[in-house]
């Protein structure tokens, strides 16, 4: 791997694309053969596995809408980061295929039998039905994809044609991007995590998953960075400062994600309803409080303390070991929230096939990442402001 | 020739942000405590020009949230469970989960008023005058477009004429030695 200092190509794109295709394929093909051994758990493990990759690109979808719309400079040079992320979602769409299959398996509320005799179910089959499920995923990723590839698109021209109507039409495009985003994103979290528990309903449900998958594209960008890093690539143009900032940015939305989790459980405790607290009745009961202890205290209080100090925001040893520890308990996170509702009374229980659909969905998703990234300049070259933005200090 | 035990501090001015910076950086280097620089608006890298360690503010805004919010939570446990035990809509005495709400608000509140005091406390302020303001020059540009060093006469390496010389061997232009004046 070596890269032009000129153009900021990486001119040779080394094996890591291939070898994770390679191995994503592979992982897969054996994921498969779980598909046709035990198919509820290979479905409950693949839903897992493809929303913790999800959260990347939508995470990084907001990164980069978030930016744009403020017009900030700080994140300028890691914005092809970001945009190689966010650019994922024909592939997603493609992957979220079997999810469709699986659906007799996952969502009870597509059993017209238990359906017909459930008066809950009965009056919200306007909303959850089969049709109306697959036509909103269908939209979603229209949205999802459009959005990303106009401003992928217009950051690529910038390249070569370096005009401030660009940053302007960037903007333009954010701003109803973002509403779209937040629209669609709560709402794909309601149809796919939500609706697995079709009676319970919780309103910050899609801002819960969203704070985790903000949380996501930062710790990816962080240790992707510190790879780059680490072989010699933008030593000095992402430095410390923008990690640091980074790392302020992990520390808010972990703070974050803690009030959102807090706020919908506070509520769902003080009213002491049944039908609300079952939710968490399910992940405390039959060794589930194991997890939900995990998450209380690996997902807020270890980083949040964990971050507090200047010197540990600017630590890349320290930051390169937080961001891999938030991630795993991202992925803790999306199994607490998914597998207790499949689970049918039984404890956690981490099986072959959560794994390979991990690794599987995973290979693909940084093949076609590294794909992204090494076919363009690694930096907006024709961005004015990035010279700004290299020279960045908190 | 002016009496130098009534003199203040030695006034310098410069003419631009990066002028005052190369001052800053020479004037500590020189081995000057008691200087400042003024300026009509904050100027990036002024902090390490000047030397100044990182303000000890967050951590005492930490340490007083974690007592604050510890506090706060402790004493709701007291209230509510040991001195007036009182069940409310059927949870335990010590609901921890309800206790969390106010020591989280109690955290924030005295959390901002200690930032706010403690950033007042540690510049030395609230205070009715300062001597630089004897200066006509300083009084007229600084909120304008005025960049300013000024070394006070408690320095221990403060003399008025060698400090004098040095200001002006660094660049200054208009150095002056404040004194008070008693027209104002």
């Amino acid at each position: 791997m070596s890269i032009d200092k000129t153009t900021y190509m990486i001119s040779d794109k080394g094996s890591l694309g291939r070898n994770a295709m390679i191995v994503g394929a592979l992982f897969l093909v054996i994921s498969a053969a779980g598909w046709f051994m035990d198919s509820p758990q290979f479905f409950s493990s693949y839903l897992v596995a493809y929303i913790f990759w999800l959260t990347f690109a939508l995470g990084g979808l907001f990164f980069t809408l978030v930016n744009h719309l403020f017009g900030s400079q700080w994140n300028i040079v890691m914005r092809r980061f970001t945009e190689a992320t966010m650019y994922s979602f024909p592939l997603l769409a493609v992957l979220f295929i079997p999810i469709l299959f699986g659906m007799h398996d996952l969502y009870h509320w597509t059993h017209e039998d238990v359906v017909a005799n459930d008066a809950i179910l009965t009056a919200k089959a306007g909303y959850l039905n089969v049709t109306f499920f697959t036509i909103r995923a269908a939209v979603y990723f229209t949205i999802w994809f459009f959005i990303s590839r106009t401003l992928y698109n217009l950051s690529l021209k910038q390249d070569k044609n370096p005009d401030d109507k660009i940053i302007l039409r960037m903007k333009q495009i954010s701003a109803p991007g973002m509403i779209l985003y937040a629209l669609t994103s709560t709402f794909a979290a309601f149809d796919w995590l939500m609706s697995l528990e079709p009676h319970w309903f919780s309103t910050i449900y899609g801002l819960y998953v969203f704070a985790g998958s903000f949380l996501a594209v930062l710790c990816f960008v962080i240790l992707f960075g510190l790879n780059l890093r680490k072989k010699g690539y933008l030593t000095d143009i992402f430095t410390v400062e923008h990690y640091h900032d980074l790392a302020k940015l992990v520390f808010s939305f972990i703070v974050f994600w803690g009030y959102m989790s807090f706020s919908q459980y506070f509520l769902i405790w003080y009213a002491n309803i049944p039908e609300e607290t079952i939710w968490y009745l399910v992940r405390w009961e039959n060794g589930w409080y194991v997890i939900s202890l995990i998450i209380i205290f690996g997902h807020f209080v270890f980083p949040f303390l964990g971050l507090l100090l200047r010197a540990a925001k600017r630590s890349f040893a320290w930051l390169k070991f937080l961001a891999i520890w938030i991630l795993v308990m991202h992925y803790i996170d999306m199994f607490w929230l998914i597998k207790p509702a499949l689970s049918h009374g039984n404890g956690p229980h981490f099986n072959w096939m959560d794994f390979t659909t991990l690794i599987g969905i995973g290979g693909l998703f940084i093949w076609n990442f590294w794909n992204n990234f090494t076919s363009n300049p690694i930096l907006p070259i024709g961005e004015r402001r990035l010279e700004a933005s290299s020279k960045f200090k908190v | 020739m002016m009496d130098n035990k009534n003199v203040l501090a030695v006034l310098a001015e410069f003419k631009t942000p990066a002028d005052l910076i190369h001052a800053a950086e020479k004037v500590n280097k020189e081995g000057y405590k008691k200087y400042d620089c003024h300026s009509p608006f904050p100027i990036h890298g002024m902090d390490d020009a000047m030397g100044e360690k990182r303000s000890p503010l967050g951590y005492m805004v930490g340490i007083v949230a974690f007592l604050s919010a510890a506090g706060m939570w402790f004493f709701q446990y007291w209230t509510s469970a040991v001195d007036y035990p009182l069940v409310l809509s059927g949870k335990p005495l010590f609901s921890y989960q309800a206790f969390g709400v106010a020591a989280w608000a109690i955290m924030v509140l005295s959390s901002a008023a200690t930032a706010l005091i403690g950033m007042l406390v540690l510049n030395g302020l609230p205070r009715f005058h300062h001597p630089l303001f004897y200066s006509d020059n300083f009084t007229k540009k600084v909120n304008d477009d005025g960049f300013f060093v000024s070394i006070e006469a408690h320095d221990p390496k403060f003399n008025p004429d060698e400090t004098k010389s040095f200001l002006e061997s660094i660049g200054g232009t208009n150095v002056e030695l404040v004194v008070p004046d008693d027209e104002g």
